[in-house]
């Protein structure tokens, strides 16, 4: 049985005269938490973009749950929250949860259900543009939960959290793998590596490494991600 | 597979568009005051001339009004649609593209009904407007002007990157057809190649439609003009579709 929900193969993208990601290859299975790790400018939210099917491709092929990325099957069936919050400033968290809801084609329990589940059932009825930035983030993260996705690409989600609030989103990044979903989060805080059950280090439009947090730590013979990443680096510099 | 024309997400977009501008309270009261005020000016400038100056340019006024208005508001709205993000979330969804211009339009063509309600009524019992034709066809024509500014205004917030970007489009696209619609100067008498640039220009038919309510035209003349502005609002629409992209480089 193959359980893999995504399939890259080949993925070159080129934008504006410069090749950003250089011919990568990997799948992502249903259940993980994958962490997109690497510095800002190595490409991860155009790759998370491509996954996403917004992001037009140069070559190779992207395969979201046996379909090309950005078939119109595949539309309802994704959560995507991009680093700009992407939800209308001047609606309140209810009337943005309850627009997308009705443009998603689920019901209104739903929009009670995320509310809760990114903790700001407190705030539904506060016009976003005087939330502060985490609770916004929240609010965009809400809209990608609605439609209960198969596939979840968050990029940089964590980003202006307190610690509290990031330890009970990555919670739920859990449990919506344990449910059968693939989780993809893209970060450029290594500490963040820890919480994930596969990581993908990336520099350059490049995926330097691929495994679990633990075994990278093995392979380099480092502590933290961090350093881990540094030896990764100066590895392939060397060679 | 999905339909052309999804009348939920139409609806939600045309309620999500209307509630956020009754949460402008500011926006709103202009777009309702403003052309009864511009109107009263009109009037008032009219009052110690003799003829009936406002009869002959009221009704020009009924039609440039609600075209620039949502022409403006609709191009700043947008803009902010495709550089919030919103628009491409919106576009990853399953969302078509006629959903979300058709959601646009009946929302502006909402609201241009109720503000074009309040300018002729106005105008006729308080203005002493005089119209041969049916007061209704005003209103009519008043709703498909603002669509074609929906239209246009959705269609260059495309190649805008800023609002203050989008707000110059007014004097490069709305200034000429203002000037040309034969407000100043009958549009057979002007030079021949400005008559036929502004037979092409679709505001000198809202404005012909709305005169010929006004004056003694036949419903067939006025039905004519209108239509012409129906359709030049659809392919502008149309237009407006291929710049919503599901995906960029």
């Amino acid at each position: 049985m193959m359980n893999n929900l995504v399939d890259v193969q080949g993925l070159t993208v080129v934008r504006g005269g410069t090749e950003v990601l250089h011919d990568l290859d990997f799948s992502v299975a249903a259940g993980e938490v994958t962490g997109l790790l690497g510095p800002s400018g190595g490409g991860k939210t155009t790759l998370l973009r491509a996954l996403v099917g917004v992001q037009r491709i140069t070559a190779g092929s992207v395969q979201v749950l046996g379909e090309p990325a950005g078939s119109a099957s595949l539309r309802s069936r994704i959560g995507y929250v991009t680093q700009q919050a992407s939800v209308y400033d001047d609606l309140t968290v209810a009337e943005n949860l309850r627009f997308f809801a009705r443009v998603l084609g689920v019901g209104d329990s739903r929009v009670e259900e995320t509310v809760r589940l990114v903790a700001l059932g407190e705030n539904r009825d506060q016009i976003v543009r005087t939330l502060s930035g985490g609770q916004r983030s929240r609010v965009s993260l809400a809209v990608a939960l609605l439609g209960e996705p198969r596939l979840l690409v968050l990029d940089e989600p964590t980003v202006g959290l307190d610690p509290v609030l990031r330890e009970e989103l990555w919670q739920t990044f859990h449990s919506l793998a344990n449910a059968g979903a693939a989780v993809l989060v893209s970060s450029h805080v290594m500490d963040e590596a820890a919480r994930c059950d596969r990581l993908m280090l990336m520099r350059a439009g490049r995926i330097i490494a691929d495994d679990t947090p633990q075994r990278l730590r093995e392979r380099t013979g480092t502590t933290d991600i961090e350093h881990a990443f540094l030896a990764l680096v100066r590895a392939e510099e060397a060679a | 597979m999905n339909a052309l024309l999804s009348p939920r997400a139409t609806a939600a977009v045309t309620t999500r568009v209307l509630t956020q501008l009754r949460r402008d309270h500011r926006t709103l009261a202009m777009l309702m005051v403003l052309p009864v005020a511009l109107l009263a000016l009109l009037w008032w400038m009219f009052d110690a001339v003799p003829g009936d100056g406002f009869s002959r340019l009221g009704p020009a006024l009924l039609a440039l009004i609600p075209f620039t208005v949502m022409f403006l508001v609709t191009s700043v709205t947008t803009l902010r649609e495709r550089t919030s993000g919103t628009l491409e979330r919106l576009l990853a969804m399953p969302m078509g593209k006629l959903d979300f211009l058709m959601g646009y339009a009946i929302a502006f063509g909402l609201v241009a009904a109720v503000q074009s309600a309040l300018a002729v009524g106005v105008s006729l019992w308080l203005f002493d407007l005089t119209i041969v034709g049916n007061a209704w066809l005003l209103m009519v024509v008043a709703v498909l002007d603002a669509i074609l500014g929906t239209a246009l205004g959705l269609f260059v917030s495309a190649f805008a990157r800023t609002e203050f970007q989008a707000v110059q489009f007014m004097p490069a696209l709305v200034f000429p057809q203002i000037l040309l619609c034969g407000l100043f100067i009958a549009r057979d008498a002007m030079p021949g190649a400005l008559g036929a640039v502004s037979d092409v220009l679709p505001l000198s038919y809202g404005v012909d439609a709305m005169q010929g309510v006004a004056s003694s035209a036949g419903a067939g003349a006025v039905w004519h003009d209108a239509a012409v502005v129906a359709a030049y609002a659809v392919a502008v629409l149309a237009l407006g579709a291929l710049t919503l992209r599901r995906q960029s480089d």
